[in-house]
């Protein structure tokens, strides 16, 4: 167990050491993001009361958009001069690069969602009313899309046609998420009436479930 | 001892057979060499030995381990030299070594050791040491992935081109390095067309075509 979490912070350490050089995340990711926000702001040609309405699920949908660049970018990061079949050769378990990749993925979009949070309140002037709901929400919902992305992701790189196919594969999948995670930034963002914590109850549970499911199925793809 | 046995092993790549039915044993000790064609079925020979992928037919064991069901414990004894470098492009060269280092889980009092004499028997000085990877030449870029390769000793050595991108102060230092290996204790298969160079190494040479074993013949280096 002690030589499992060591290699899961080796991974993650190193995706995060990579992804500081490159700066990818600051110079490509976050900007997509805040223009995402801008580009709905404007396309919706929405009133201030209008976007704080929407706010919740603009926020998500700008995440899961980002997100599948973050889970692109950290696939390609193995596949370029195939490190991944070191990683596989040097005996490490499956689930250590598997959770290694998603603990990594998972920082950058807590990274992101503050941008994003900071840029909903400024933009669309939303006001927070259950922080702890939106941090306990965010948390678990970046570690769901994380995971489930990281799956996907060895799963199209092995297919060899990961650009196209990821998000095809992803979205469907991560609607659940997208719609738990919107319900309870609503409420912890004054805009519904409904009890947010039921919906982050339900999005916690995803996220046992799709880090459980993603960790035996990167098991088995390495087996096999 | 056999350290490779191969029975009639059948690959498939990308559901076409890259191996059609491959028989052959290496026993400890021994440095193989594998020639043949391009699309022979070398460099799946390689992956197949290295636990990489699974067999269709037949039976194999790799140090004792079998090919089909125990993949994952000859992964931890296989070294593969592969056409790729392994390494990440935004690490340095002293990132690549030491994370590959801990990660194949060499134990903490020895790690800064074994770096050291992975650098050192691949000379790469201090400038190298800390530069990108992204910024060497090919044969340093060689250089680096050939002293990853060694720092995890393995005992089984799968190579696969190693000389290609090289000079020649280079290469004589992989010859070097995989006598050293044998008499260390190791058995290794190389793949190449540096037909001169290794054959003068081998033990034995073993002729691929068309996915088969097509001949067997002694090396050099009896």
């Amino acid at each position: 167990m002690k030589r499992l979490f060591a290699d899961i912070g080796l991974i993650t350490n190193k995706d995060l050491k990579i992804e500081l050089r490159s700066r990818v995340l600051t110079n490509q990711v976050a900007p997509f993001a805040l223009m995402i926000l801008v580009l709905f702001g404007i396309a919706l040609d929405a009133d201030q009361q209008s976007l704080r309405n929407f706010a919740s699920g603009l926020f998500w949908i700008s995440v899961l958009l980002c997100a599948l660049m973050a889970i692109s970018r950290s696939m390609t990061i193995e596949r370029d001069d195939e490190a991944l079949v070191g990683l596989n050769l040097s005996g490490v378990d499956p689930i250590a690069i598997f959770l290694g990749k998603t603990c990594a993925i998972a920082i950058q979009l807590l990274v992101l969602e503050i941008f994003l949070g900071v840029g909903i309140i400024l933009l669309y002037r939303s006001e927070v009313e259950d922080l702890w709901l939106l941090v306990a929400t965010g948390l678990f919902a970046c570690i769901a899309v994380s995971a489930l992305g990281t799956i996907f992701g060895f799963l199209a790189s092995g297919l060899g046609v990961r650009e196209t196919l990821l998000p095809i594969l992803l979205l469907p999948l991560l609607l659940p998420v997208l719609i738990g995670a919107t319900r309870a930034f609503d409420d912890a963002l004054g805009v519904a009436a409904i009890n947010g914590w039921n919906w982050f109850a339900f999005v916690a549970g995803l996220t046992v479930l799709l880090t459980g499911v993603g960790a035996g199925a990167n098991y088995l793809l390495a087996e096999n | 001892m056999s350290v490779v046995k191969l029975d009639g092993l059948v690959a498939l790549l990308e559901g076409f057979p890259a191996l059609t039915g491959v028989d052959l044993t290496v026993n400890a000790g021994e440095i193989v060499f594998v020639k043949g064609p391009n699309g022979a079925g070398k460099t799946t020979l390689l992956h197949l030995c290295a636990g990489l992928i699974q067999p269709k037919e037949g039976k194999g064991q790799i140090l004792g381990h079998d090919l089909s069901s125990e993949r994952t414990s000859i992964r931890k004894r296989v070294g593969l030299l592969s056409h790729s470098s392994g390494l990440y492009r935004d690490l340095t060269v002293l990132e690549n070594i030491t994370f590959w280092t801990q990660i194949a889980g060499v134990e903490k009092s020895e790690i800064d050791n074994r770096i050291s004499w992975a650098l050192e028997r691949m000379e790469l000085d201090n400038k190298l040491q800390n530069q990108k990877v992204r910024s060497l030449s090919a044969g340093q870029k060689r250089r680096a992935s050939l002293a990853v390769f060694i720092v995890r000793r393995p005992d089984l050595w799968l190579m696969d081109e190693p000389h290609a991108g090289l000079d020649q102060e280079g290469r004589q230092a992989v010859d070097d390095l995989i006598e050293e290996s044998v008499r260390a204790g190791a058995t290794v298969i190389v793949a190449s067309h540096d037909l001169e160079r290794v054959l003068n190494l081998a033990t034995r040479v073993v002729t691929l075509s068309g996915g088969a074993v097509v001949g067997v013949d002694h090396g050099g280096n009896k």
